[in-house]
């Protein structure tokens, strides 16, 4: 037994911990990819399709070849090699072979002297297609059809992915019910709108190795990926992450930009950088899928749910992307944070000629969330409980199993009502505020790390850090977790002072570099602090360790007596004997020279044995009860979120300025897609690429937000922490949908909720002489 | 057309020859290698290539070098000290309002040019002043606070 096994207060984690390269992004010094130039870097640009279905006759590049400055003109055939983020979807090219799917697919790549000249090429280049009917529609692509988007449609169709499951007997108890509501979703689709366009950088050297900077959330997969594509062994391709300016999901697919990047490299022997501009990333995509999803609940007379029957119609774009997951998450993520014995769910995921749709923050959480919770407030009008109460009577149990069997090991959700109820002062506001004014309640339910990983090799950890000290008695730290601003590098440094001791300042986390990063999946799923947490917790135990030997020695009592101290080691009934933390290093660097330690983490076995049923299963899950306070004026449809109250079970927040920031991160994320947002389509025309038609809120629109974090420990996070970087969004839109019921008693199931809607739907009520508070 | 463009660069007289439609941002950046100012939409919507023109906020993505010419230029790289933070930058820092931090130039130097105008601003006069700014992952709240804990010492 070592010191360790007895608590002893954090010093640092709880606390509010200021990100560790804060200095340099307010300074203008943090390295993106897109401020790093290499010597005789050539320009990379993209001939984009302006068909959205068609397939390729041929492609002459001759022209543009010829051009002087032009270095290399490249297609799909030369990388043909089909990918994706997930293994067993690989439907992607670098480069469109064959066909192009969607208007912005790539056609081909360019690299030249400069921008000027990369554009002549690319205007050089003669392209003759053969145009195939568009498929737009998500509800005529499930039959079959002559020119499918993709080989692999089911049966002929643009069907990507369908799921089915029924657990327990939903009819059965939709027969017995006392009460049943049914509430009909429809969602426009969003998109991350990062401020950081995607950059790549590609440099291969005569050593035969490949260098890829690029803006990440994925390197690991991006490691693969182009190993994969383009046929070089993992060990000749280094990949390096600069800070990225934000994800979101958007960078958490390898995308073809960074192939084609790579392949221009190889081809002209010269560093070639291609840098998004912002029509790129509109295109590119891969958000929220736009969806249709229909719920119908039961519940007995007391307001017990007994069964959800819900489906989901989920436009996919041209890709499959994270879509299988897609299609299972609109569906399972449905089993928290409530007990539901009976549940039966059809998904599908339709493949149509529009840019990729993939993860966005809450993938795949968000949208049957905001059905289930506008349906849950309908349900407690319709018995006559208080929202809140309804609640209560339903929520899942700590240490329980749902009935498609997610492991629920720590749950604070009971917590999470109680605190944001108080906070609200919902008794004294849930309708009793005047016409037009209203509060709501929405709750969440998220995974904290994606249980199974996207790995080819899954007996591998999902996170390994590496730790390295050498007598200057800095530690630097190696794991390919992939900061995107979250704060993943501040809780890695943070984990390691917390246990070995020592100052922050003394630890630094080295940039994202394969040659000598520990592979860690990256930043999705809600992961990282759970895994990377766990794994650094382990890494920085195993260099205690070998600390307290040395001061043991120095000492001259066993390790088990030995007490880490700030900076220091001391015995722990003598405190006044004790060595510095420089002291106990050096003695035990005497025999090994540098110290080394290593930690890893893999999530136990879990879930059920049916098909899909790893889907949704995750180490931990966090919860979230969120009351959202509206003011909306009846003349104009326009309202203003004053407030909202976000009760949120993150387990131990272990730094808070990061889990509010996470927060009120989520809140803007997602009152973007209730308000405004929107992906607008005239066909298969995208029809808003940029941020002047695109809005996410400015300033003035943002509410007042009040953070309750309320979660106890959780038994397998570290230091018992839980996610907290996606969950927060999800309960956001169903409590403004819900406050804006209670403020003007129209439910809103067709987002965003623009103000021509609310006056539409005000009018429509007042016409159905339906009377609300006076009104 | 390439005419010489002269200005003073945070401080510095600079002289730099580029081509009529030469956007400032393209200059600092590509020529000058001032990547502190970030290029975030070329179109004047996120704020993130602020940087101010005779003191005040401009877009450098939709300011023509060529208007800088015989003015002063002031980029997040001239606003931060030698060494160590401005007590702005250092507020950011302590109340967590940079995560990405690929707006966090823009904002710094939109609200030490606000600051600078009012130097006790109100809630209200620093949403305003910040307005021409996007940030996607902080939602503006640890912005705000940051941008009143500085005008007010704390």
């Amino acid at each position: 037994m070592d010191a360790s096994a007895r608590p002893d207060p954090l010093r640092l984690l709880g606390g509010r911990i200021p990100y560790v390269e804060g200095p340099l992004k307010v300074t203008g010094r943090a390295e993106y990819t897109d401020d790093l130039k290499r010597p005789g870097m050539l320009v990379g640009r993209l001939l984009r399709s302006p068909w959205a279905h068609a397939r390729i006759r041929s492609i002459d590049p001759s022209a543009a070849r010829a051009l002087p400055g032009v270095y290399a003109v490249l297609t799909g055939e030369r990388y043909p090699t089909a990918f994706g983020v997930l293994p067993i979807t690989h439907d992607e090219t670098a480069i469109a072979v064959g066909k192009v799917r969607y208007i912005g697919d790539i056609l081909a790549a360019v690299a030249a002297q400069d921008e000027a000249t990369a554009e002549r090429a690319l205007a050089a280049i003669r392209v003759d297609v053969e145009p195939l009917a568009e498929h737009t529609d998500p509800k005529v692509g499930i039959a079959p059809v002559t020119d499918p988007i993709h080989a692999r449609g089911l049966h002929g169709s643009n069907v990507q992915k369908e799921v089915a499951q029924h657990f327990g007997d939903v009819d059965a108890a939709f027969a017995r019910a006392a009460h049943t509501v049914r509430v009909r979703g429809s969602f426009a689709g969003v998109t991350h709108a990062f401020t950081e366009p995607m950059a790549t950088i590609a440099e291969a050297t005569p050593d035969g190795r490949l260098t890829v900077w690029s803006a990440t959330q994925v390197p690991h997969y991006l490691h693969r990926a182009l190993s994969e594509v383009l046929g070089l062994p993992m060990h000749r391709i280094r990949v390096i992450k600069p800070e990225v300016g934000g994800g979101f999901g958007g960078k958490s697919d390898p995308l073809p930009h960074e192939i084609a990047c790579a392949a221009l490299a190889l081809e002209t022997g010269r560093p070639v950088k291609i840098l998004f501009d912002r029509e790129d990333v509109f295109l590119t995509n891969h958000g929220r899928h736009p969806t249709q999803n229909d719920l119908r609940v039961a519940a007995d007379a007391e307001g017990h749910l007994l069964a959800y029957d819900l489906t989901a119609a989920i436009d996919g774009g041209a890709w499959s992307s994270f879509g299988t997951v897609t299609t299972y998450y609109n569906g399972v993520l449905a089993m928290g944070p409530y007990r539901v014995p009976n549940f039966r769910y059809h998904g599908r995921r339709v493949y149509t000629n529009r840019p990729p749709s993939g993860a966005m923050r809450a993938h795949g959480g968000t949208n049957v969330r905001y059905t289930i919770e506008v349906a849950l407030d309908e349900l407690a009008e319709k018995i006559g409980v208080d929202p809140f109460e309804l609640r209560r009577r339903n929520a899942l149990a700590p240490h329980s199993t749902t009935v498609n069997q997610f492991r629920i090991t720590s749950t604070s959700f009971l917590a999470c009502l109680n605190a944001v109820r108080a906070a609200s002062a919902w008794e004294s506001s849930f309708r009793r505020l005047p016409f037009g004014e209203g509060i709501g309640l929405g709750c969440g339910f998220y995974i904290s790390g994606s249980n199974s990983p996207i790995h080819f090799t899954p007996k591998m950890p999902q996170s390994t850090v590496h730790l390295k000290v050498d007598m200057d008695g800095g530690i630097a730290v190696h794991s390919m977790q992939a900061d995107i601003g979250q704060g993943s590098n501040t809780l890695l440094a943070a984990i390691v002072a917390e246990v070995v001791g020592v100052d922050l300042e003394r630890v630094h986390v080295v940039r994202v570099d394969s040659d000598v990063s520990p592979i860690d999946l990256g930043s999705y799923s809600s992961r990282v602090t759970f895994m990377m947490g766990n794994a650094a917790r382990r890494a920085a135990e195993e260099l205690k360790g070998r600390l307290v030997h040395g001061a043991s020695e120095l000492l001259g009592y066993p390790p088990e007596q030995i007490r880490v101290g700030p900076e220091r080691f001391e015995v722990a009934h003598r405190p006044d004997l004790a060595v510095t933390y420089l002291e106990a290093l050096h003695r035990a660097m005497e025999r090994t020279g540098a110290l080394t330690a290593s930690g890893a983490y893999s999530s136990p076995p879990m879930g059920g044995s049916f098909k899909g049923a790893r889907a949704g299963t995750a180490p931990a899950y966090s919860f979230a009860a969120y009351v959202a306070r509206v003011a909306v004026d009846a003349e104009t449809g326009d309202y203003r979120v004053g407030k909202v109250w976000a009760a949120f079970d993150c387990g131990r927040p272990l730094n808070r300025l990061a889990v509010e920031g996470q927060i009120e991160g989520s809140i803007h994320m997602g009152l973007g897609q209730l308000m405004g947002e929107s992906l607008n389509y005239r066909g298969a025309r995208l029809m808003n690429p940029s941020l002047l038609d695109y809005k996410i809120p400015m300033p003035m629109q943002m509410p007042e937000v009040e953070c309750l974090l309320v979660g106890a420990e959780d038994p397998e996070g570290p230091f018992g922490a839980k996610e907290a970087g996606e969950g927060p969004l999800v309960a956001t839109l169903p409590a403004v949908a819900n406050a804006l019921y209670d403020a003007v008693g129209v439910r809103f199931t067709d987002l965003p909720i623009t103000p021509d809607k609310v006056v539409k739907g005000i009018e429509t009520r007042r016409r159905e002489g339906r009377a609300w508070k006076g009104d | 057309m390439r005419a010489p463009v002269r200005l003073t660069l945070n401080g510095h007289p600079v002289e730099a020859t580029c081509p009529d439609e030469r956007v400032l941002l393209d200059l600092l950046r590509e020529e000058l290698n001032l990547t502190g100012t970030k290029r975030g939409c070329d179109l004047g919507t996120c704020g993130c290539c602020t940087v101010l023109l005779d003191g005040r906020p401009v877009l450098s993505c939709l300011t023509l070098a060529r208007l800088a010419d015989g003015r002063s230029v002031t980029t997040i790289e001239g606003i931060s000290p030698p060494s160590g933070l401005s007590p702005l930058q250092r507020s950011f820092v302590e109340h967590g309002a940079t995560q990405c931090g690929f707006c966090t130039p823009g904002f710094i130097v939109a609200a030490t040019a606000l600051l600078r105008e009012h130097p006790h601003p109100s809630r209200d006069e620093v949403v305003r002043g910040l307005s021409g700014n996007l940030c996607r992952c902080t939602g503006y709240a640890k912005i705000i606070e940051a941008v009143l804990a500085a005008a007010e010492g704390r």
